[in-house]
């Protein structure tokens, strides 16, 4: 691993002001480490041709006095947003050969920054898996191994490129989307920090969408500063999103002490489960400790609905994705199986487009909204979702953030789990709650498990109370001290 | 209410009607996008990325066209709902890009209103307005370039509709052909919709079934997409007498979908109950509900220009016109701008059988919309003026109206270059009248015998005799002067 693919982002971007380096070598660094990487299967398409002409525009930026925020920085984006002229696939075999014309409003509000593009990122088909297994470009490796075995884990999906990326140094930062948990597990499997901001903070525009009311973009980075500064980056009011909010951005950097003296740290009771193992369970008080000790006060919480968000979670998703994925249908881009009448046409290039857990999704998600199903199902799980809404707003007034683990377990391997799809979906359970309340939520690298594999932590806050979890979380990664790096980097050690 | 009644073996049939409008809004950009709506362009040269459901795209709602939903509701005189929901209506075609429609289902814009409407020969009665709501419209399927092909025009895709739903209290086909009249009126009064059916800005689904009078409704048939009040109606009149023959031999009638054959006159299945689709409505997560602000509805209320039924009672009462020519005259907001504008200062009576008689009749024979009339408010009203103050006769002034409504010249210049100025001058008068007595010695004598409506015949040769330029009125009193002593 060379020294300049270990730096985080903040500090490179320092240094390039500082001119100790051009912004080439910065991207030629992690081209090279991207192409010693490429058993990872991070990457689904590289654009390291783009990148090196990127960071030629930034060195003369840079040399102008004229960089911006992200200048000259090696980033991943997930394949789930559109590049214009690039690969935009959602990693589903249906979206062949399918490159925007158009970009996605994050990622113009990067690349106006001044941010290089690597390439983009592996990811479970259309953003639906935890493990990224299901995407049509086979399965992505977390760089991350346990002691003393090599058997392959999984990065954590769906954002598991993205994650992947990052920990394996390819890129300094990455976007992903989160729409129940899609950003923060993988980071947590991953030893990263994973950002899901406020439904509604970042713009959807130009990201292919999954389930709607849930999908949220956000950065997998290596520290919570550079989570700030991605967000600063990313978020805005966009008006071509009409669930994009106006309301200010605040500078998310400006006080990021680690402070949280009188913090108020909420820990709830629901999200102790009984076969939870109890590595997790020892982490999180580990977690709840460092808070008591700097002057945090720490407060139980009762969030009653948290059993159903699972369930709700897994009606409104499929429901949304069923409408939202209705748009490929062979007839104006991507995959087209041609038959001798419409209908067949339609049948047989979904069957052949859409990967199994997609299409287990796309038929939960009708039945769910099928006429006599509607009001059993999708109605009460709207009602739920409100619920459980509530349960956090009730809980807000007595605390700032609230504290749990991000995920039930560590990185699993490659193989395990995959046979039961409700297993699969337990990997969400502390994530999906937030989700559909629409919180913001950071997960941050809190420990290593006894099989030395990366654990999180996860905060959660208020809505649009990104810069106080962000401080809350810059002093948990002061706590955890957490400089353990991936073991199975490619042509790397650590 | 109607008394229109379908013949049976066994009694009367009477015909339960109700229609659904879909009225495209006049804007010049889309429902949920900036693509423009303008048509008869070129096939997919007006689409943009969210009206060809390319990955990522979303709606923004076009807030022209909410206001056009909100004006429309206030003029049917219905409840404008301050909170509306934008839903998804699932269904797979290939003119429909995003797999779904964006309508509202259970919580339209605007909720229940009434209006008036007067059949042609028929009583004025009310007919109930369900709800309108907003939509968006799906681009168009063409079958026939091509034996092995369907291709898409996506032009239309997206632009908006407001669907008015009619309650089923509507009666006869000539009923049903007045609310929609009425309804185009009403749209084309405000300006929402331009109303063209010709170019589908217009198009009704006619749900009709039919029923002994005081028996519940009976199984209803929905015709689609009929695009022509006549065709409504044709329509209407097929469905009904199909129906009564069904149910007549002892048979159900279906509950299906059809389509109306305009070639044949008759209507056929398209797809019967069980063919119907799911649509899986669900509120759409790309659009928050429609939130308005009471102040500004009440705004656009004030705002509403004075509306048919207001205009009719003005014009009756100001202009002391029939319920009918006030009818006729206010059908159409450009028809009432026109005839006020002769009217004004003017005798209305006078204007209205100008504007209803040769007018309209020129129009009418040269296929024209009063927005192209070659005679102007002001070059009619120079004509009437010219009448009133007996420069012409009504008859010299027919003709003066037709040379003006080919060359659009005003009355004087007409009258000037033809000499068409009626004759008043009493010498001329009496010399002609002198020569007709002369020359019909036989009427003479017959009159004086006491026929005396002879007198016309001799006001008739008058005229004939100075080519129509003299003044029939003083003709008359000359002519009585010389024979009646």
């Amino acid at each position: 691993m060379s020294a300049l693919t270990a730096l985080t982002l903040t500090s490179a971007r320092a240094a390039l002001d500082k001119r100790e380096f051009s912004a080439r070598e910065l991207t030629d660094a992690h081209i090279e480490a991207a192409e010693a990487a490429r058993p990872l299967n991070a990457l689904v398409a590289e654009t390291f041709d783009l990148a090196r002409e990127r960071a030629d525009a930034a060195d003369k930026r840079l040399t102008a006095g004229e960089g911006g925020l992200l200048e000259g920085m090696p980033l991943a984006i997930k394949d789930l947003y559109c590049t214009k002229g690039v690969h935009s696939a959602a990693c589903s075999h249906i979206l062949d050969g399918f490159k925007p014309t158009y970009e996605s409003t994050v990622t113009a509000n990067l690349w106006r920054e001044g941010a290089v593009m690597m390439g983009k990122a592996n990811m479970d088909e259309f953003a639906m898996g935890s493990a990224n297994v299901t995407s049509y470009y086979g399965n992505v490796i977390n760089p991350w191994q346990r002691q003393g075995d090599n058997k392959p884990l999984v990065p954590g999906g769906s954002s598991g490129g993205s994650a992947a990326a990052v920990a394996a140094r390819i890129a300094l930062a990455a976007t992903g989307t989160d729409t129940g948990g899609s950003i923060r597990q993988p980071a947590a499997f991953c030893g990263l920090v994973g950002l899901k901001p406020t439904y509604g903070r970042c713009s959807r525009w130009g990201i292919i969408a999954f389930a709607s009311s849930l999908d949220q973009a956000g950065p997998l980075t290596r520290s919570v500063e550079d989570a700030a500064l991605m967000l600063q980056v990313m978020a805005g009011h966009d008006a071509k999103d009409s669930t994009s909010v106006n309301t200010p951005v605040p500078d998310y950097r400006a006080e990021l002490n680690g402070d949280v003296q009188g913090l108020r740290v909420g820990v709830p009771a629901e999200y102790r489960l009984d076969d939870m193992p109890e590595e997790i369970e020892a982490l999180w008080r580990r977690g709840i400790d460092w808070y008591k000790d700097a002057g945090a006060e720490i407060i139980d919480i009762s969030l009653p609905h948290t059993k159903y968000s699972l369930p709700t979670y897994y009606i409104v998703a499929p429901a949304e994705c069923s409408s939202n994925l209705a748009r490929y249908d062979g007839v104006r881009y991507g995959l087209r199986e041609a038959d001798d009448d419409l209908t067949h046409m339609y049948e047989r290039s979904r069957a052949k487009g859409f990967g199994p857990e997609v299409q287990r999704r796309i038929m939960i998600g009708t039945y769910v909204l099928s006429a006599g199903y509607y009001d059993a199902y999708y109605l009460k799980a709207q009602k739920l979702r409100t619920l459980i809404a509530r349960d956090f707003s009730q809980a807000f007034e007595k605390v700032d953030v609230v504290l749990t683990p991000t995920a039930p377990s560590a990185a699993f391997a490659i193989g395990e789990k995959m046979d039961d799809p409700i297993a699969m979906y337990l990997n969400d359970v502390f994530t999906v709650p937030a989700s559909m309340a629409g919180l913001p939520g950071i997960s941050v690298p809190a420990g290593l498990s006894s099989e030395g594999l990366p654990l999180g932590l996860q905060l959660l806050g208020q809505p649009f109370d990104e810069a106080r979890l962000l401080n809350a979380a810059r002093f948990m990664e002061i706590a955890a001290e957490f400089t353990a790096t991936p073991s199975g980097l490619g042509g790397g050690t650590s | 209410m109607s008394n229109y009644r379908i013949e049976g073996r066994s009694g009367d049939w009477e015909v339960v009607i109700g229609l659904e409008i879909h009225a495209q809004v006049s804007s010049k950009a889309k429902l949920f996008s900036s693509a423009p709506t303008e048509y008869g362009a070129e096939a997919n040269t007006q689409v943009s990325l969210v009206d060809a459901a390319m990955p990522g795209m979303l709606p923004v709602v076009n807030q022209e066209c909410v206001k056009q939903a909100v004006r429309t509701g206030l003029a049917l005189g219905a409840q404008i709902n301050l909170y509306s929901v934008f839903d998804r209506k699932n269904y797979f075609y290939p003119d429909l890009p995003p797999g779904y429609q964006i309508s509202q289902f259970s919580q339209p814009i605007v909720g229940e209103g009434k209006i008036e409407i007067t059949p042609e020969n028929g009583e004025t009665c009310e007919i109930g307005i369900t709800r309108l709501h907003l939509e968006m419209d799906a681009g168009k399927s063409i079958h026939d370039m091509r034996p092995d092909a369907t291709f898409v025009d996506l032009n239309r895709s997206g632009v908006a509709l407001m669907e008015i739903v009619s309650e089923p209290d509507i009666r006869s086909p000539e009923e049903a052909g007045a609310y929609i009249r009425k309804i185009r009126s009403i749209v084309r009064y405000i300006g929402s919709c331009d109303g063209n059916m010709e170019e589908g800005s217009l198009r009704c689904d006619v749900n009709v079934s039919v029923r002994k009078p005081g028996d519940p409704l009976g199984t209803r048939c929905e015709i689609k997409n009929v695009n022509s009040v006549r065709f409504v109606m044709k329509a209407l009149e097929y469905e009904a007498e199909r129906q009564v023959e069904i149910l007549e031999d002892g048979g159900e009638v279906a509950l299906e979908t059809r389509l109306f054959d305009a070639n044949q006159g008759v209507t056929r299945t398209m797809r019967s109950k069980e063919e119907a689709h799911d649509y899986r409505y669900f509120p759409d997560p790309d659009l928050l509900p429609l939130k308005l602000d009471a102040a500004w509805v009440e705004e656009l209320r004030v705002e509403l220009p004075e509306l048919p039924d207001a205009k009719k009672q003005r014009f009756m009462t100001d202009f002391g016109l029939s319920a009918d020519d006030a009818g006729v005259l206010t059908s159409e907001r450009e028809i009432a701008e026109y005839f006020e504008q002769v009217a004004e200062g003017r005798d209305g009576k006078l204007v209205a059988n100008w504007v209803t008689g040769e007018l309209f009749g020129a129009m009418n024979t040269a296929g024209l919309e009063i927005s192209a009339s070659p005679v102007s408010a002001g070059q009619l009203g120079g004509l009437v003026d010219r009448v009133a103050d007996k420069t012409l006769s009504r008859r010299i002034a027919k003709e003066v109206f037709e040379i003006m409504f080919e060359s659009g010249q005003d009355a004087g210049a007409i009258i000037e270059e033809r000499g068409l100025k009626q004759v008043s001058d009493s010498g001329a008068i009496d010399a002609v009248v002198d020569q007709v007595i002369a020359d019909n010695p036989d009427k003479v004598a017959e009159y004086k015998g006491g026929k005396e409506q002879l007198i016309g015949w001799f006001v008739g040769q008058v005229m004939k005799a100075s080519q129509g330029k003299a003044n029939p009125q003083m003709a008359n009193e000359a002519l009585k002067k010389k024979l009646d002593n």
